[in-house]
Order: structure tokens, then sequence, then C-alpha cells
């Protein structure tokens, strides 16, 4: 589903600051694969993503995305395979705009916006049958401004966003950092749960280690720039939370 | 009383401008003061069509295209070379400068004995009225049923969250060029309106207009935050009546006698008052 060869990612190259953020970094992750990144800061696994996501390019190395060479591809151009969850909730969402118009929006990702109203009655109660199955009590709330709402609340509607269009790859950048633990395991088996409703191949950056343990089919250790660990699910299902931890003593 | 009515219309006419500068700094948070040079081209562009004898009809669509060239220029000066938005625009202004002046020829054109918009019909200053109602409200409707639609979602969404909109599949650059070009088209509009009105284009009459734009927008951004509106057309609508109130006070300020020489002095107070009243409101608070 998603391929990099020996990517190389420099920021500031030649200069006194010069990061060697990826060196020689190449990964395969098959359809459907739940892999979760961890990693110290600065390991390169933020990096990664935002490789996968587009949003900044390699220095060097090739990414494929279904078969489709993606390396020059802006985000804004994959986002007819990618939906996106950011450690910000207020990245994921418009905050000054409604719900029903972040929905609109995320119901047009791999589509073209064009010049005629797409919010009908139809698209309304989709929206709103949707929001209901979070349980939150946001479904009669599809006016009101997205910045109202609680960050738990944002992310679990990032998530359900996601879903909205076409989409085969969900990635999670530290979806849950800024959120308190029980509004984190509420996005966390969210987000579990539709990976493996909906067939979507996902890949979640955390620091959390127990979520790193119970969540995923594959675990990736990250090390300056490099991948130094790579557990299929059958190892990982061995693992315990102590084994994770010990990784980083 | 003919005085605060010549007021009124000169506060519709402006009230494109106004919805412009709502586009580009409400919308795309972007400050364009490409609004002075295109506020001008559009009278310029104008006053060189209805001279050669062009009917209004036609010189419309070559001021809304010129205004746009424009703020396209702006857009890409500011996306593609990641300049600035605010020196993007005061470097297209200054340019403009020197164009408006070499397609004009001259520093003024008088517009007394040519067909425009204001002397096409007659009624008077009850016809100048209903045509400059006529124009600002085509506006108002054709720019609230764009950010109605899903394309209007996108650039909305663009100026608010920029890595929601790449996300979502937005190309935030072009929206942005898109955008501004959109708003000057308005401003060169309104240019279009106001040489009319006072039958001469003048070289430097585009000089600190973009003030008065950011002041209406700002009027009628207080009574929106106030009492929290958010339904779109209340807010463009509330952006025209801005431009008015503006006019008016303007009318206020010279009918108590201030020199016309001070008038944008008044101008930038004016603005500066607006603009403090919520921050000394809430340190008396």
């Amino acid at each position: 589903m998603i391929r990099l060869t020996n990517i190389e990612k420099y920021y500031n190259k030649g200069m006194p600051n010069e990061v060697h953020a990826l060196k020689q970094l190449s990964l395969d992750i098959a359809d459907k694969e739940f892999v979760v990144l961890i990693g110290s800061n600065g390991s390169g696994k933020s990096t990664l993503l935002n490789m996968i996501a587009g949003a900044e390019l390699p220095t060097e190395g090739r990414i494929e995305i279904n078969g489709t060479d993606v390396t020059r591809l802006p985000d804004y151009k994959r986002s007819k395979w990618i939906a996106r969850v950011f450690q910000n909730p207020l990245s994921g969402t418009a905050p000054e705009l409604t719900i029903l118009d972040n929905f609109r929006l995320a119901a047009l990702r791999t589509q073209s916006k064009k010049l005629s109203i797409g919010i009908s009655d139809r698209f309304r109660s989709e929206v709103k049958e949707r929001i209901s199955h979070l349980g939150m009590g946001l479904e009669n709330k599809l006016n009101q401004q997205m910045g109202t709402l609680s960050g738990g609340q944002r992310q679990a509607l990032t998530l359900v966003m996601s879903i909205m269009d076409d989409v085969q790859v969900l990635l999670l950048d530290e979806p849950t950092a800024a959120l308190d633990p029980r509004s984190a395991q509420t996005i966390l088996q969210a987000a579990d749960n539709i990976i493996k409703e909906y067939n979507l191949t996902g890949v979640l950056v955390t620091h959390n280690m127990k979520d790193a343990h119970q969540y995923g089919t594959r675990l990736i250790q990250m090390a300056e720039g490099n991948i130094i660990r790579d557990i299929s699910t059958t190892e990982k299902s061995k693992l315990a939370v102590t084994d994770i931890f010990g990784w980083f003593s | 009383m003919d005085f605060y009515f010549s007021a009124l219309i000169l506060g519709l006419c402006l009230s494109l401008m106004a919805l412009g500068i709502f586009i580009s700094m409400k919308i795309f948070r972007i400050p364009d003061i490409t609004t002075d040079g295109s506020y001008t081209l559009g009278a310029v562009v104008a006053a060189l069509c209805l001279t050669k004898g062009l009917p209004v009809a036609a010189t419309i669509p070559i001021v809304l295209l010129a205004g746009a060239i424009a703020g396209a220029v702006t857009g890409l000066v500011h996306t593609r070379l990641r300049i600035d938005a605010l020196l993007s625009g005061i470097l297209v202004m200054t340019a403009l400068y020197s164009v408006n002046l070499s397609l004009l020829g001259r520093s003024n054109v008088p517009l007394l004995n040519v067909a425009h918009v204001f002397n096409l019909v007659q009624g008077g200053i009850t016809a100048e009225l209903v045509v400059s109602l006529v124009f600002s409200a085509v506006a108002l409707f054709l720019i609230g049923y764009v950010l109605k639609t899903d394309f209007g979602i996108a650039m909305r969404a663009t100026g608010n969250s920029t890595t929601m909109s790449r996300a979502a599949g937005v190309h935030v650059d072009r929206m942005k060029i898109i955008g501004l070009a959109i708003a000057n088209a308005l401003t060169a509009l309104s240019g279009f309106l106001v040489c009319q009105y006072q039958s001469f284009t003048d070289i430097n009459m585009g000089i600190g207009i973009v003030i008065i734009g950011l002041g209406s927008v700002l009027i009628g951004d207080a009574v929106i935050a106030w009492f929290r509106i958010s339904n779109l057309w209340l807010q463009l609508m509330l952006v025209v009546a801005g431009s008015i109130i503006f006019q008016m006070v303007l009318a206020f300020v010279l009918s108590i006698g201030v020199d016309p020489n001070l008038l944008k002095l008044a101008t930038a107070v004016f603005v500066l008052l607006i603009v403090a009243l919520p921050v000394i409101k809430r340190r008396a608070a």
C-alpha cells in the first residue's frame, strides 16, 4: 500500500544547523496494516509521517502509494488516498466554520470543490446520523462553530470526518497528546474501530507505550532517522508493555 | 440633507470595495494593500473605456478583469515567491501607480460629457441611489452565494485552518490567488462607480482608500462580535452598512466645519477608534 525506498531527508542542508532527519530509510506497509511508530523525540517519526502525508517532500528517495509514484506530490493531492488526524485538535478542523461546513469539506476530500451549494437536507441528515454514533450529543449542534467544542470532541469529529469520503490510509500523528486520559482512550478506540471497519491502512505515531502495546498490527521503533526495531503481529502479541519500556532505557 | 444623501450613495459605491476587503481580510486574513492601486485602476480603466465611447455594459467586465489581474499578481508574488502578504500588496500597489499613470496619460480625466451609469437613467439623485443600490446588492448576493457553495467552504477553510484545508485536498495557494483576484475585482468596480459618480478619474483617488475599506469591515465586525452573528448573509450586510456608516461619519465631520485637508486624519482617527474601542472597554471593565 505504502512503499518508501531509500528516503533521505535533510533540513537546512549545508548550513551549520543542518539536521539529517531520515537516513536511507526504506519501509513497506501492506494493505490493511496498522503500524504503530514509536521513538524518542527527534528520532524522525513525525518526519516519516509527513513524508507519507506529503506535508514535506524527501530530499532523496521514492514514495509510492498504491503503486503510484507520489514522491513529488504535495499533501493536497495525496488527499485522495489519505486522511489525517493531527496532534493539535485545532489543526484537523476549521474552528470558525460550523460542524456542518467542516463535514462538507471533509466529504469532498477526494473531489473538486464546485461552485454549487452542496449542503442539502440529505447531506445534513447523513452527517447527523454519522455523528450520533459518537454518542457525544453533537448531532444537534451541526450549526455550531467547531471552535466552541473541546479538544476531545474535535478529535472525535476529525475521525468521523476522515470517513466521509473514500479513504484508504489514515495517518494519526499523536492524536491524543493534547487530551485527558479518558478522552484519549475513547479517541484511540474509535480510530481502531474505524481502521478495522473500513479496512484502512493505518499509521499511528505515539509516545504512549501502553497504546503502542494495545493497538496496531505492527510495531516500529525509530532512532536517529532510521528504523531500529520492526515487530510483526505474531511477535507483537508476545510482547509485554514492560518490554517496550525496556527499549528506551 | 442632500449632503448625507450623497454620502449614502458614496457608501454604497464603496461597499463593493468593503466586500472585497471582507474577503481578503476576514476570509483569508490578508491585509491587502493592493486595494489602493486596484481601486484607481478600476477608475482609470473606466475613464479610458467610457471616453472612447464604449458602453457601460462592456466596460464592467474589463474593469473586473483588470482588478482581478492586479489581485492575482499580489497573490502570485505572495504564494509563489513566499513574500509577506503585506509587502506583496505594497509592491503591486506601487507598481500600479505607474501603470495607472501611463494608462491614463495624465493625472486627471473629467467624465462630465460621457455616457455612464449614473446618467444612463434619468431621475437625479434618486436614480443615482437606485443604481448604486443595485450594484451593491448584486455584489452582496454573488459573494454570499459563492461563499455558501462547496468552493466557498474551501475558501473560508483556507483562511481559517491551512492544515485542515490541505488535508482536505484544497490547493491553498491557488485559493488565495483566486480570493485576492475576486477581492480586487470588486475594489476595481468600486473605483469604476466612484469615478462616474464624482465625474472624474484622478490618479491619486486611491491613496488611503484601503483604510476606508478596512474601517467599513471593522465597523461591521464590531457589530458581528457584539451580537455573535454567525449568519453569513447578515455579516455581508453589516459590511455594506459599515461602508455607509463610514461615509456618514465623514460627511458629519465635514458638516461640522472640519478642514477638508484634515479628512484623511479624521479617517485614520475614526478607524483607530473602532479598533481601539474593544480594548479600551476591556481595560475599563
